[in-house]
């Protein structure tokens, strides 16, 4: 291979075996900050050699077989003090002494058996969604802490010490660097799509803070979902995230305009629709219904969202299908989010009158007492109803109660209008 | 960031295919490398292309427009097929590349180029520009 490789070179190689690196280094020992260490330790190595030998035809191999002796090395320093210690050295000394070849399959994880229990672990139920996803972007992303912390809006010594526990979560309660089997599977693969969910969403819906998309994360959450529907073709809820977030990720040009303001869906240029990422996640969401999982969740958002990627202009919109779809992720889902939308769902398909009768019965929901969404929607509907006085005093409690500056002007915005 | 990956054409592969042992085994090579772009993430799309003989370019000059068939002479230059990555950064695409294994039984060029990003129309498009490129987008979806 090419000689005298440049820093940027290796780190360039570095980071695609990473993951994979840490995957199987903490299956071996069993605990995700050494793992994580000695990945790092393997890339210094690596720093050192590789400009003079060039880089090896195996990298991620050769980066697994520098790491392993580098525990090997830890733990018989150690055994001077545990014998218990010394036993494990021998048997991983014993496990070096594969062939070149074996050694080479067994780290190269062709199932991506490995790389999968380490996401499993780091989205595992026993850490907070949050921690789950800062951890994720850490191991599997190969983020560093600043960029997470920049990503979150959050700073570096709150997501370090995040992180800190989450990895001490994990060893406490012993999790396995395994894919779960049986029952358990459904449950924890919940948890996986949940935090891939949760780092998109954090993008592409910025809760706060003077943007409104944080395409990193968006980015990070696609490259997620697009490893997890590799490694696991069968799963129809897995497709369903992925083309859910395929699609929504097909608007990220679309949804802001020049000035930086939000664009709602229906005012949209759809020529600024990416197609690609459209016919990405059309053809996931047919493979996750062919599957049988129509009814899941994630496969309902998923068909919302193609039924707008699908329609040419905003009039061509199905909304009857999509209030159809309401309907059903109502009842697998039950939530006040979900029958907001469904009210504007039903707004859209049967006019404003429909809209607020809904709206007017999830009002009092305690998860929407200050969830601008509702407000907004309120005033969409009393707008279009003619009620100009009353849509736009609802505009302007939807503004006070969000977080985000462009979707404050644009809110307010919608109230001036009220009273030209 | 997103990036296209050209196979550069060779004589060989101007040729169209012709099955052979060696043929077959540089599928088998090229499915896993496939997979192994699935498995990480980077593959958004490709494909193959057919020879140039198969091809048509339509030469511009001012109002002229003219119909060459081909096969084209370039045939370094030609594109033999493509991909669509996304990637971190170009290095992560070189190393990706650098993976891949040989696409032509002779000597032969993979290119790799980013495309343009939102950002970078930015300042090089003016309004009025941009504004009419809307304006078409506007009439194209109201079609």
């Amino acid at each position: 291979m090419a000689a005298d490789p440049s820093h940027r070179a290796i780190e360039a190689v570095f980071r695609i075996e990473r993951a994979r690196l840490i995957a199987s280094l903490a299956r071996m020992t069993g605990d995700v900050d050494r793992a994580e260490e000695l990945a790092q330790e393997a890339l210094l190595i690596a720093l050192t050699d590789w400009p003079r030998s060039g880089v090896p035809d195996r990298p991620g191999a050769w980066l697994a077989a520098a790491a392993k002796r580098r525990l090997i090395d830890g733990v018989r320093h150690r055994s001077m003090r545990e014998r218990k210690h010394a036993e494990i050295a021998r048997e991983l000394a014993a496990d070096q002494e594969m062939s070149g070849e074996a050694v080479g399959a067994a780290l190269d994880d062709p199932l991506g058996d490995e790389l999968l229990g380490l996401i499993f672990a780091a989205c595992h139920p026993v850490i907070s969604p949050e921690a789950r996803a800062a951890l994720t972007l850490r191991l599997v992303g190969g983020l560093t802490t600043q960029e997470i912390a920049r990503a979150f809006l959050s700073n570096e010594a709150t997501i370090a010490a995040r992180i800190t526990r989450a990895k001490k979560a994990i060893g406490k309660a012993g999790v396995q660097f395994a894919v779960p089997r049986g029952a358990e599977l459904a449950e924890r693969l919940g948890s996986v799509l949940e935090v891939i969910y949760l780092i998109f969403n954090e993008g592409y819906a910025a809760t706060a803070g003077p943007s409104l998309v944080r395409l990193p994360l968006c980015g990070e959450a696609q490259r997620l979902g697009r490893i997890l529907a590799a490694l696991m073709p069968d799963q129809p809820d897995v497709l369903g995230l992925l083309a859910l977030v395929e699609i929504q990720s097909s608007r990220l040009a679309a949804r802001t305009g020049p000035d930086g303001r939000f664009v709602p869906l229906t005012e949209q240029n759809r020529a600024r629709w990416d197609q690609l990422l459209i016919r990405r996640g059309l053809a996931a969401l047919d493979r996750a219904e062919a599957l049988g999982g129509g009814d899941g969740p994630y496969v309902l958002q998923a068909a919302l969202a193609a039924c707008h990627a699908r329609a040419r202009t905003a009039d061509a919109t199905d909304w009857a299908r999509i209030a159809a779809l309401y309907d059903r992720l109502g009842q697998v889902m039950p939530s006040p989010v979900v029958a907001l939308n469904r009210a504007v769902a039903y707004s859209m398909a049967f006019g404003p009158d429909a809209g607020l009768r809904l709206v007017d019965e999830i009002a009092d929901a305690a998860l929407l007492r200050n969830y601008a969404p509702l407000p907004a929607a309120r005033g969409d509907f009393l707008f279009r109803a003619g009620r100009r006085d009353e849509a736009q005093a609802a505009f302007e409690a939807a503004a006070a109660l969000t977080g985000n500056e462009r979707e404050r002007a644009f809110l307010l915005d919608r109230a001036a209008a009220c009273t030209r | 960031m997103r990036v296209m990956v050209f196979v550069k054409a060779t004589e060989d592969s101007e040729q169209g295919m012709q099955p052979s042992p060696e043929l077959s085994q540089m599928f088998i090579d090229m499915g896993k490398f496939n997979e192994e772009l699935v498995n990480a993430g980077v593959l958004v799309a490709g494909d193959g292309l057919k020879p140039s003989s198969f091809g048509k370019r339509v030469a511009f000059d001012g109002p002229s427009r003219t119909v060459i068939d081909g096969p084209f002479a370039e045939t370094r230059e030609l594109v033999a097929g493509y991909w669509i990555w996304d990637v971190k950064d170009m290095d992560e695409a070189v190393e990706w590349v650098k993976r891949c294994p040989n696409p032509m039984f002779g000597p032969s060029d993979i290119e790799i180029r980013p495309f343009y990003e939102m950002e970078d129309f930015g300042d090089v498009i003016p309004d009025e520009a941009a504004a009419i490129h809307d304006g078409v987008g506007e009439k194209l979806a109201n079609r």
